[in-house]
């Protein structure tokens, strides 16, 4: 709640500051908002121009930048490569985040309970809804699991939280992705839905026996109980930002068309197996320079002095070797009139 | 003659121009706003025109709500809108009526007037607050204190049974129709309040002189009298908790689809479009989602359309 008050307050003075001339606009996921409000602010403090960032969600923030009211969009799931050509736009990453699933079970305890991508989509399918499920028991081999019934509680708000758990549910069971599939909002087969990761996580503490996911900023400050999730190379997890930033490390950035990366199940002993990134948008060619220049310059200053910001509310630094990356595609790929907009050093 | 010679020119009434600014400043002021209640009415119909287009009558009678595949039915929302509306009115018309008749008749006159403006105040509390409450403090209490004990109690496969089944952690449609309740109340009953002062002291006066108990007066004399505005104020009432989004959005658990039981989860239009507007990507996903604020806003002028009907003719 507290960084969500500060995010308020940080919006609230772009806002106030948003009057002065060249201030860069930008508009789009919620998720990101708090982190872009601080490095704004110290952002502003340090060159005199400000942001004025809207956090109407990404499906604003795409509606938006395709309008072309704003400078820059933001969104939570990256779009595919042959929609961003068509649209003219160019995407980049700015922090990592995950999904936690947390659960309200006695005697658990944060870490303790072990799952697989496939038994917790089984869970969400309804198929697994008690707790002493063979299933969870094989997993979980000495823990007294209760006979409880499973109470499956999801986002109800399109959220990119929502898509990139249930993208991992439809990447680890075939019958998830045929019969509900990867979304920011979905027909949820059970369960009951809370409005936001606060919402969620009441109905979780509020309800002996439920699983749920969040944010894991948001699990980490509100010290729910979560489960070790198995990754792609066979090992239990935890959620922890060194294993976020793995999942980042060992995608296929820079390969991939678009920068169309989903960071769900990748390589790594460590890597957390429900990570993602958050993306801006931008047009490949400028109209104004001016205006796509200040993005870049603000974006190249945040990878540079921004890293102890976003540690600090809880959001995973991209990995440099990533920020690199993208560095090197500003360059080639942002235009005006042919010539780029704005060159890193 | 030319004593009697007057001026020829018209006279010309004291500010005649400025009382055609203010004509003109009214009635662009009445005007403006119905162009403004047009021009919402038609960007609904145009934005949602492809969901409609698409799924026709299908769109009203499907469950189905599946942004995967993009499948639209509104049914459910629609049900658990009118569910919620007509469930919160049973809660809080009687209420309200106790309240304005405790004021009104009963209550010391000292007392009376900071009582009425403290349900006046209710009104003023914003709706996410009665959301939170909703929330953190009643749902938990709900759930522990009524719906375990009255799941707990009933026989396996009864009617109770089937009422009650649902998750127990009070995020249903009956503990969000609670909240419309508390929402709506402090209209109702201010409004019920003013129609009771309306009605004259003498046939108050006539009716307790003839030897009826206050508990008849009320019943055969106050109420009649103002029967036409009570089905005013219940139709306000319901206008407000059919289109009410924050506080239900958190506690009605937000299931698309109908609820199978008292304490099933479920969702309203209004909780529906809160939810995923923001975040709506696909062209048919926003087109039914604005289709749904259509339904909506048909359902809340046919309910206040009729209460219009039924006001009118009545003498106060």
């Amino acid at each position: 709640m507290y960084k969500k008050f500060m995010a308020a307050f940080g919006a609230a003075a772009l806002l106030a500051g948003a009057a002065q001339a060249a201030d860069l606009s930008g508009a789009g996921a919620t998720f990101p908002a708090p982190v872009y409000a601080k490095w704004a602010e110290t952002y502003k403090a340090q060159t005199g121009v400000g942001l004025n960032y809207q956090a109407i969600g990404s499906g604003g923030g795409i509606k938006q930048i395709k309008a072309k009211t704003v400078d820059f969009g933001a969104s939570d799931k990256p779009l595919k490569y042959e929609d961003l050509l068509a649209a003219g736009l160019y995407q980049f990453p700015t922090v990592i985040g995950g999904v936690v699933p947390i659960m309200n079970l006695p005697g658990a305890k944060p870490g303790s309970i072990k799952l697989t991508g496939a038994v917790l989509a089984d869970i969400y399918l309804g198929k697994i809804n008690r707790w002493n499920a063979p299933q969870i028991k094989a997993l979980n081999p000495g823990l007294p699991l209760p006979n409880l019934p499973i109470t499956v509680v999801h986002r109800s708000d399109g959220s990119g939280t929502s898509f990139l758990f249930t993208s991992y549910l439809a990447a680890k069971s075939p019958e998830w992705a045929q019969k509900v599939g990867a979304s920011d909002s979905v027909q949820w087969p059970t369960g009951l839905g809370g409005k936001g990761n606060d919402g969620v996580s009441a109905f979780v503490k509020q309800t002996v026996g439920s699983i749920g996911y969040v944010e894991y900023a948001y699990a980490k400050q509100n010290n729910a109980v979560y489960a070790s999730m198995q990754n792609k190379a066979g090992k239990f997890v935890l959620p922890a930002a060194a294993n976020f930033a793995a999942a980042a490390t060992g995608a296929a950035w820079g390969k991939s068309a678009g920068n169309y990366v989903l960071l769900i199940d990748q390589p790594g002993a460590n890597t957390w197996p429900i990570t993602g990134a958050t993306f801006i948008l931008l047009y490949r060619e400028q109209d104004n320079a001016a205006a796509g220049q200040g993005v870049l310059k603000f974006f190249d200053w945040a990878y540079k002095n921004g890293d102890a910001d976003a540690a600090k509310l809880d959001y995973v630094p991209l990995p440099l070797a990533v920020k690199n990356i993208m560095r090197k595609q500003w360059a080639t790929i942002i235009k005006s009139g042919g010539k780029p907009v704005y060159v890193s050093k | 003659m030319t004593a009697l010679a007057v001026s020829e020119t018209p006279i010309k009434p004291r500010g005649a121009r400025g009382e055609m600014l203010f004509r003109a400043a009214c009635f662009s002021a009445a005007t403006l706003l119905l162009a403004a209640l047009a021009g919402v009415v038609i960007s609904l119909a145009i934005g949602g025109w492809p969901a409609f287009k698409a799924f026709g009558f299908g769109f009203f009678t499907s469950s189905e709500w599946n942004p995967v595949t993009e499948v639209y039915g509104a049914a459910g929302p629609i049900v658990g809108t009118l569910i919620t509306a007509f469930l919160s009115l049973l809660v809080a018309l009687p209420l309200a009526l106790g309240v304005a008749v405790f004021l009104v008749e009963f209550c010391p006159r000292p007392i009376a007037n900071p009582i009425g403006v403290a349900v006046e105040l209710l009104a003023g509390i914003p709706s996410i607050v009665y959301g939170m409450w909703g929330l953190f403090v009643f749902a938990p209490w709900f759930a522990q204190h009524v719906q375990l004990p009255l799941v707990m109690s009933a026989e396996p496969g009864s009617w109770m049974d089937k009422l009650f089944s649902g998750v127990p952690n009070g995020a249903n449609i009956f503990t969000a129709s609670m909240i419309l309740a508390i929402m709506i109340l402090p209209y109702m009953s201010a409004v019920f309040r003013e129609l009771f002062m309306t009605v004259p002291a003498q046939v108050r006066e006539a009716a307790y002189g003839l030897g009826c108990t206050p508990f008849e007066v009320i019943r055969s004399v106050i109420i009649p009298y103002v029967s036409k505005g009570v089905v005013g104020v219940v139709m306000l009432g319901l206008g407000r908790a059919l289109g009410e989004t924050m506080a239900v959005t958190f506690i009605i658990g937000n299931a698309h689809g109908f609820p199978h039981s008292l304490f099933d989860s479920g969702s309203t239009i209004a909780s529906t479009i809160a939810n995923e507007f923001t975040e709506a990507t696909g062209e048919m996903h926003t087109a039914a989602l604005v289709a749904l604020g259509l339904v909506l806003f048909l359902i809340t002028f046919a309910v206040l359309a009729v209460a219009r009907l039924l006001l009118r003719g009545q003498k106060h």
